[in-house]
């Protein structure tokens, strides 16, 4: 079958097959960002925004996305590396592979809710496993950076 | 001592020089780069725990179209090795084929298969007929040793060092050792504990699952780029394997995401190895979830028997244990994963009057065991430090207080640590500081909160090691390039951990550079010099040595060329990072300068490469501190606060540091809490996916406090020990420990969960 998705800002028609996943159609399509850490959608890694809304790529058919809007990290390196730096400055990264799917989510959590609390984003965020960092490090980092915003915002 | 040192590369905060290409996303894991157009390698795996293969018909299957090949056990060499990750030749045996007719577990591949896509490799796979011999598995490790089923029978089992292995008998190793007779002490103790303690094959689950792709380069060899922390090994064990020369064989790493002890060992290699091998064709193969979590290289599960004896005042006078472990249908790790279980738990009360420590290690007919963050002193700690609480309960005194009269202090011998000395060890400063930071005295051991809750406190300690002593080679090339740059290649892995960064930090300060001036290579078997590979905590602690003797030997070249420019002797310049100085004459030549000279007319190599490796392995300590709420209802155990305080010498980069740390802590309570292993009478295992393998998300851990009390290592870079296993090992016995206090019931086998904690009432 043929989809037609605009995938970081570029349209992109394809043929595909009717059970292709949408994490392999963005992986086939240059977004090497995006990670697969399970198969049965409980890591997190595969987070992708579609149409603004963050969903995971590895449990939807490509063939939903059709029409629709999606964003991988590659779509957002802006902000990914102004809020990654913060992740950085704790060492929280560590191994990186579950960061792309992390970040994603981390930037819709703070679209969604700019100022959260500490239990706001555990519970956000609750779906993204790392097995590196504990996560104590990640809250580190995401509470710097909306430190650093709301310092910004002020001066 | 703790020597105050001031630095000022090492000891600082540093970025990892990885850090925004993989926080942005960047593409740099090996499915990342894996050409396109690769052949899609698979495995068909036995369905059953042990059987012999009578026939395997492909012949529907190699009619799907986009099928390269499918290999059987007739197409590999029959010559037997083992995938673990060692430094030759392997303590673990060799007992295995890259396909064998017997099969020896649920998971064990019986054919290799590769094709243009994912796609018709999985129809392929549908379309194999298989017939086997099915045959009564050996499930209990309990009962493996001289049992009737052998899960290695075959002649060709071989053993390549005396760790007492016997596989007639289903012994993969046994050993013991001892100093006093234990036996007498513990008869003339007032009070002695004899209890036993299960542990799980806890997975790693690290969140890139075992990945290759190979291909064959220009010079006909066969090149494999994989996630390995041990590019060398893999080279060796390829050619074992293979049955080819090492030097056919080229072996290189990119980002590596995440190993934790799981990449020590050759488990997704051999596959595409073989495949481009025999097909010259490039190929790559990505474990699937579920292959990670049936067919790879978990934690040895273990039985530890500990009897420990004191006197009424509190000296603890005998330590008497005995590990029966499992190392599951192959051997990978077995003979040493289960001497730290004594070895590193029994030194932290060194002042014996006699001890012993026995083993077995045993074949059964489930997934291999292999090596995972902690190696054994992880099973053999909870064991040790559950029954010294157990102990405390006995003698109607507090847990911290026996602790402080019996613990390892500053400049003791350790009989039991191979008679090495603690020459840094701040584990008395850990546990005061751990004390206080929980508030032990106003919580211990638990407060009724009069709501069907309550809350608790329990405690642990912990060693490990800085490398394996007398075996573990680091290395280091240093160089100088064009505009005093300078580039360090290792052979080290750095599998998220930072290592290429500290390692960057060490050369940054032995050469007075920033640490951007240094450009990191690794790790490539062809480029890199030889190093053992990232485990054994022995990166920081062993490669690190090896740059900074490295350093000090490109200074003194650096020196010799700016002294040819600079017309004075060796013994009359000096180097201050920016350029070299002639003390005499006041006249500078500049790194740069030099650079370029080096570049023209030069015979001298601006060059060096330097190993280390050391005769000792310097234990880090630390104490783990939890509160917890239990409800005792429900049983759910939440964690308040976790208190942990470490010495791992100079903390290279306390940012790195307490990351290891955090992330230690939170593999460890998913160990003691979450992570369950449970096989079926037919060998089948049940958590075979993240939605049964429960590892902790971020509403699972409570809240982490980690502080460093540092001593100083004087065989160390810059004192520095090792941090990265130690750091998972006090949460079972400290989780343990609280729930006992909280419960009044000792939890003796892992995971200790809420379902356990509630009918146990």
């Amino acid at each position: 079958m043929t989809i037609t998705l605009t995938l970081n800002g570029k349209k992109i028609t394809d043929q595909i097959s009717a059970d292709c996943l949408l994490i392999d159609f963005l992986r086939s399509h240059g977004a090497l960002s995006v990670k697969r850490g399970c198969e049965t959608s409980n890591c997190g890694l595969c987070t992708v925004f579609l149409n603004d809304v963050p969903v995971l790529s590895c449990s939807m058919l490509a063939a939903r996305a059709d029409g629709q809007t999606v964003t991988t990290l590659e779509g957002l390196q802006d902000e990914a590396e102004e809020f990654g730096a913060f992740i950085a400055d704790q060492g929280a990264e560590q191994c990186g592979f579950c960061n792309p799917g992390f970040i994603m989510n981390a930037i819709a959590l703070l679209r969604e809710n700019p100022s959260p609390t500490d239990d706001e984003i555990r519970e956000y965020l609750a779906g993204n496993l790392c097995r590196c960092s504990g996560y104590e490090g990640q809250l580190r980092g995401i509470r710097a950076f909306i430190d650093y915003r709301q310092e910004r915002s002020r001066s | 001592m703790n020597q105050e040192k001031s630095y000022q590369y090492v000891n600082k905060p540093v970025r990892k020089k990885d850090a925004m290409a993989l926080v942005t996303g960047k593409p740099v894991y090996v499915d990342d780069i894996a050409p396109a157009g690769c052949l899609v390698v698979k495995v068909l795996r036995s369905p059953h725990a042990n059987a012999i293969i009578e026939s395997i018909n492909k012949d529907i299957a190699m009619k799907v179209p986009g099928i390269e090949a499918i290999f059987t056990w007739e197409d590999v060499p029959n010559q037997r090795f083992t995938m673990a990750g060692q430094t030759y030749p392997e303590p673990s045996p060799y007992d295995r084929l890259i396909l064998d007719q017997h099969v020896r577990y649920v998971g064990d591949p019986v054919a290799i298969i590769a094709g243009a896509d994912e796609a018709c490799v999985n129809k392929a796979m549908k379309l194999i007929k298989v017939t086997y011999q099915v045959l009564e598995p050996l499930l209990d490790f309990r009962k493996a040793k001289d049992n009737k089923i052998l899960v290695h029978p075959e002649e060709n089992w071989r053993s390549l060092c005396p760790v007492g292995a016997d596989n007639k008998r289903n012994l993969c190793a046994h050993d013991s050792c001892q100093d006093g007779d234990v036996e007498k002490v513990l008869a003339d103790c007032d009070v002695v504990v004899n209890s036993t303690y299960h542990t799980k094959a806890n997975q790693q689950a690290m969140m890139e699952t075992f990945r290759t792709y190979c291909f064959m380069d220009m010079y006909g060899h066969l090149n494999v780029v994989s996630s390995t922390q041990i590019v060398f090994h893999v080279r060796r064990i390829l050619s074992h394997a293979l049955n080819i020369s090492p030097s056919k064989i080229r072996v290189s790493k990119p980002r590596i995401g995440g190993g934790f002890g799981a990449k020590q060992t050759v488990v997704a290699e051999v596959f595409p190895a073989f495949v481009t091998w025999k097909t010259g064709k490039p190929s790559k193969m990505i474990f699937t979830r579920e292959e990670c979590q049936i067919a790879s290289t978990p934690r040895h599960e273990m039985e530890v028997s500990v009897r420990i004896g004191a006197d009424k005042a509190g000296t603890i006078r005998a330590i008497d244990v005995y590990t029966l472990s499992n190392t599951g249908a192959y051997g990978e790790h077995g003979p040493t994963t289960v001497g730290l279980s004594g070895h590193k738990s029994i030194p932290l009360y060194p002042r014996l009057n006699a001890y012993r420590f026995t083993y077995d290690v045993v074949y059964t007919n489930v997934m291999s065991a292999g090596a995972y963050r902690g190696y054994g002193a992880t099973q053999g700690l909870f064991a040790v430090e559950s029954a010294v609480n157990e102990l405390a309960a006995k003698l109607h005194m507090d847990p911290v207080a026996l602790r402080e009269k019996n613990m390892v202090k500053e400049g003791d011998v350790m009989p039991s640590y191979y008679g090495e000395t603690a020459n840094s060890c701040a584990l008395d400063r850990c546990l005061a500081r751990a004390k206080d930071m929980i508030g032990w005295d106003k919580k211990y051991p638990c407060t009724d909160m009069g709501n069907g809750k309550v809350r608790s406190v329990g405690v642990a300690m912990a060693m490990q090691g800085s490398g394996i002593s007398g075996v573990d080679v680091g290395s280091a090339t240093v160089k100088l390039n064009d505009q005093g740059i300078y580039t360090l290649t290792i052979g080290a892995a750095d599998m998220g951990t930072g290592c290429d960064t500290i390692l960057a930090q060490m050369m940054a300060e032995c050469m007075e550079c920033p640490v951007d001036s240094i450009s990191v290579f690794g790790a490539d078997t062809d480029a890199s010099p030889y190093d053992s590979g990232s485990y054994a905590s022995s990166t920081t602690y062993v490669t690190g040595k090896a740059v900074e003797k490295a350093c000090e030997k490109l200074k003194e070249k650096i020196v010799k060329v700016a002294c040819q420019a600079l017309g004075c002797s060796p013994d009359e310049a000096e180097f201050n990072g920016k350029g070299v100085t002639c003390l005499t004459s006041g006249s500078f030549i500049s790194l740069e300068d030099i650079a370029t000279r080096s570049m023209c007319g030069n015979t001298e190599a601006l060059e060096v490469t330097e190993s280390h490796s050391s005769p000792v392995s310097p234990p880090p300590f630390m104490v783990g501190m939890v509160e917890i709420e239990l409800d005792r209802e429900t049983g759910h155990v939440d964690i308040l606060d976790y208190v942990a305080v470490v010495d791992c010498g100079t903390p290279v980069n306390p940012n790195l540091a307490r990351v290891q740390t955090e992330g230690g802590l939170v593999q460890g309570i998913g160990m003691a809490l979450y992570e369950d292993i449970q096989y079926d009478s037919k060998g089948r295992l049940a958590e075979n996916s993240f939605m049964q393998y429960k590892i902790p998300t971020r509403l699972d851990m409570g809240k982490l406090r980690v502080e460093f009390e540092s001593s100083y290592e004087p065989t160390g870079p810059f004192g520095a020990k090792s941090i990265g296993e130690i750091v998972i090992n006090t949460p079972a016995p400290a989780l343990a420990h609280a729930i006992f206090n909280a419960t009044g019931h000792w939890f003796r086998e892992l995971p200790i969960t809420s379902e356990k904690i509630a009918m146990a009432d």
